[in-house]
């Protein structure tokens, strides 16, 4: 049986970030890696762009072999973590193989979440997760006439415009009333669903798939409107879920996600999580929620390898923020931080760009551009610090971008 | 990984002119409209902050590229952006708390900061001294793995110039020495040894204040005779230089004896209770040159010891301050080498945050402001270029920039200002002229 010091499951941002603070911390103790994919690490969030062509499947790795060694760790891929024993500290792997461990990092993720709809199971259709199922959907481009894709989400978009770059007629279709619906309200939606139907593609807003069924080579889906789509090729991006099966009978408490503490501390001794499959406190309020961003994993990461590794220069998860950046068709859409934890103090909205800035009590709760230059790190940390704006406010409502480099200068420069 | 050269910026010095953006965006994007620049100065009222790239050690951008677009250069430090890898996410300058990496509408990508491969166009388009590209980190990448001479844990006050001296310069002169430590804070703080052990890691012995040329004289002839190349080294204070230990100083000098002689000055006695020695300025409090109803700081001038040395016309004479480490270690270097031959003595400015009350986070600040008001000159001599300029002397910042940063001058009277000023033009004006006498010699 093998024996670990340190072993993280998972080979994505979260677990690299921890693998790095680890050794930042701990140059010699032994470390494994053991990932489903069979696959160097690469981000779930360059897929869309292995879909359309941009990355060649074999240029997104994000470490290779020679880091693997040169960091002294062992590194098992094409093989999934199937039972953890954390009394034991024992994780059993696919290949049958069983690993003891001092320490366990918990980094396996999200995967697609299918939908209940009648038939789905019995038609050909594509997810996104995977550098196995974006070779699929870039190798199924060239021969796409009619998509359908279910979800605008960020996948759902991105494959969407990739689609009908590609020449496919594209329609998507959502049960919320709007596009991203997680990150934008309505009026910056409407810019980017404005952008998305003046490339042809139909948006089939506030529509639900009732069922699904097997037409010709592709499938035809039927909403509860009454709507029928044929599709050549069809796309399930109705969001992910945790990927925590292989806990059952563990003893670790999972909720949505795996629940964990400030340090990223799971429920059950020597084990932590972090990135997409950890259910951590928010920022804005201390419940625990799901915040499957990759800056996220980036930072919990940190924080979990830190903590495993007893570096004292720790700092507590300060919460998650809801943020992201889009692009689409060129255009650039940011968002960064919570639409309604506070009072909308500025917002404008054109057809080609939008603004809108939340305060709460004259700090900074979110800020939200479509077109409109301003940096979201920077905005990032103005609301972690929870800065008193008071003394700048008219400035910042009027040129955030500027107002806000200069706090950053001032203040932690 | 080594240590990297890096772009840094003096807000205090900024006067918003926007040449370092404008130099930028003829660089990169071959136009002057600043909003390409990838330096972005930012009024604030009357001041100027800064947002660019800081080259980071621990990179939030790279950590947030999904697409291994960006990477630190692990031979330079540089953070390198690969176009053909980037997939336009803009989730680096998610990571980014220093708008330091930013979306450039006009191209259609991110651009960041690449030091213009260690030639940053900002740097040298800023007339005002504001933005610096700092090499210094050449010297560790140098001595790095030098063997630090001297124990951990020697006894100096926090933040001491001193201690950094010692190490700095016995790691580069190396193991084949034995060092002359004579009373201060040298052997003070314990290099010479305590409880029957010495902090030195090469021979050390503890002369008295009068006698360490005249000791290392001996010692250096004794190994000449064996046969043995070993470097004799002094690294003694301002006291035992200019004062008590003159005789046998100026004796080993004009001899042309094979010593290099390091003098470490804090402008007095700082090791036995701050008293004044012949090094300390005018006007400056000591314990024996107090302030109070009459007493207002000492009442003569400093004597120009490094001056001095240069009139025994030895193998080498510098002046050198820890604010200008890559100078500093060129110097250490040629009196390193002019020992071999005769007499090199090497004057170096230590400010002293207990003897000159002063916060101990600032000392190479002091340093450095020194140097920039011309109270402290850096200069080199030779007996066959005579003496040169190591900086110039020109656009000096204002004397009570270094006044006012010091409490053994919080005192002055502005008669005392006064003198100090009209003091410091004859000194930089007999410098300025020793400099041009040279120029007329060579000419």
């Amino acid at each position: 049986m093998t024996q670990t010091e340190y072993l993280i499951v998972g080979a994505s941002h979260a677990a690299l970030s921890a693998l790095q603070a680890i050794r930042m911390q701990d140059a010699e103790g032994s470390i494994t890696m053991v990932t489903r994919d069979d696959a160097l690490p690469y981000s779930p969030t360059v897929l869309p762009y292995v879909v359309s062509g941009r990355s060649a499947p074999e240029r997104v790795a994000l470490k290779d072999g020679a880091w693997f060694e040169q960091n002294k760790v062992g590194f098992i891929r094409g093989a999934a973590v199937t039972k953890v024993d954390a009394a034991a500290k024992r994780a059993k792997l696919s290949s049958g193989e069983e690993i003891a461990y001092g320490k366990l990092l918990l980094a396996t993720g999200a995967a697609p979440i299918l939908p209940p709809i009648p038939g789905l199971k019995d038609v050909g259709f594509h997810v996104l997760r995977t550098l196995d199922d974006a070779v699929a959907l870039n190798r199924a481009l060239p021969t796409t006439k009619q998509a359908v894709v279910l979800g605008a989400g960020l996948v759902g978009m991105h494959a969407a415009e990739n689609l009908a770059k590609a020449g496919a007629q594209v329609t998507v279709v959502e049960m919320q009333p709007r596009v991203l619906a997680g990150y934008f309200d309505a009026e910056a939606a409407a810019i980017i669903e404005a952008a998305f139907a003046a490339k042809g593609v139909k948006l089939l807003l506030g529509a639900k798939v009732s069922r699904c069924e097997t037409a010709g080579q592709g499938a035809r889906v039927t909403t509860d409107n009454g709507a029928t789509l044929d599709a050549d090729l069809l796309l399930v991006a109705a969001g992910v879920a945790p990927v925590t099966d292989y806990l059952a009978g563990s003893g670790v408490a999972v909720d949505r996600g795996v629940l964990v503490d400030d340090t990223m501390r799971a429920s059950a001794d020597g084990i932590w999580a972090a990135g997409d499959v950890a259910q951590a406190k928010g920022f804005y309020d201390e419940a625990k929620t799901l915040n499957g961003i990759l800056p996220s994993a980036v930072e919990q990461g940190r924080i979990a390898g830190q903590s495993m590794s007893g570096d004292a220069a720790i700092r507590p998860w300060p919460g998650g923020v809801p943020l992201n950046t889009y692009t689409f068709f060129g255009q650039q859409a940011v968002s960064v931080g919570s639409q309604d934890a506070g009072e909308v103090v500025r917002k404008e909205a054109d057809a080609q760009h939008y603004l809108k800035i939340v305060m709460q009590d004259n700090r900074l709760a979110g800020i939200f551009g479509i077109n409109v230059p301003f940096d979201p790190g920077v905005m990032w940390e103005i609301i972690l610090r929870r800065i008193d704006l008071a003394p700048v406010r008219e400035a910042f409502l009027a040129d955030p971008q500027k107002t806000a480099r200069t706090i950053m200068s001032r203040t932690w420069r | 990984m080594g240590a990297f050269n890096t772009i840094a910026f003096k807000p205090e010095y900024c006067d918003g002119c926007n040449a370092c953006m404008t130099a930028c965006a003829t660089a990169k994007a071959g136009n002057s409209d600043i909003l390409n620049s990838r330096i972005q100065i930012v009024a604030d009222g009357e001041t100027f902050e800064l947002a660019m790239c800081r080259q980071c050690a621990d990179p939030k951008c790279v950590a947030n590229c999904p697409a291994a677009a960006l990477a630190k250069n692990g031979a330079d430090g540089v953070i390198e952006w690969d176009g053909t890898k980037c997939v336009n996410c803009l989730l680096c300058t998610v990571g980014c708390a220093y708008g330091g990496i930013v979306h450039n509408a006009a191209v259609g990508h991110v651009v960041k900061c690449d030091t213009c491969d260690g030639d940053p166009a900002c740097v040298k388009a800023c007339e005002r001294g504001a933005l610096k590209y700092h090499t210094t980190a050449n010297i560790y990448n140098e001595v790095g793995d030098l063997e630090d001479l001297f124990v951990p844990g020697l006894a100096g006050c926090q933040g001491c110039n001193t201690e950094l001296i010692m190490r700095h310069t016995m790691r580069r002169i190396g193991p084949d020495s034995v060092l002359a430590a004579p009373p201060g804070c040298i052997p003070g703080m314990g290099s010479v040894g305590y409880n029957g052990l010495t902090g030195t890691k090469v021979p050390v012995f503890h002369p008295l204040l009068t006698n360490t040329a005249s000791m290392l004289t001996g010692i250096k002839r004794h190994y000449k005779r064996q046969g043995r190349e070993v470097n004799a080294v002094a690294l003694a204070g301002d006291g035992g230089t200019a004062d008590v230990g003159f005789q046998s100083l100026s004796g080993a000098a004009e001899r042309g004896e094979q010593i290099l002689f390091i003098c470490v000055d804090n402008e007095g006695y700082m090791n036995t209770g701050m008293q004044r020695s012949g090094c300390t300025p005018f006007g400056a409090w000591t314990s024996t040159t107090p302030v109070g109803e009459r007493g207002k700081g000492k009442t003569q001038d400093a004597k120009n010891l490094p001056l001095l040395m240069m009139m025994h016309n030895c193998e080498y004479v510098a002046t050198a301050s820890t604010a200008f480490m890559e100078d500093l270690y060129e110097k250490l270097d040629r009196a390193i080498d002019a020992s071999k031959r005769g007499f090199a003595y090497l004057h170096i400015y230590s400010p002293c945050t207990t003897g000159w009350r002063f916060p101990s986070a600032e000392n190479i600040e002091v340093a450095r402001k020194a140097v920039e008001t011309n109270f402290v000159m850096l200069w080199e001599f030779n007996p066959r270029d005579g003496l040169r300029l190591s900086r110039s002397l020109d656009d000096a910042r204002p004397i009570d920039e270094y006044l006012n940063a010091l409490g053994k001058y919080r005192h002055l009277e502005p008669e005392q200002v006064g003198h100090i000023e009209a003091t410091l033009h004859k000194n930089v004006e007999l410098i300025r002229g020793f400099a041009e006498g040279r120029r007329h010699a060579m000419a």
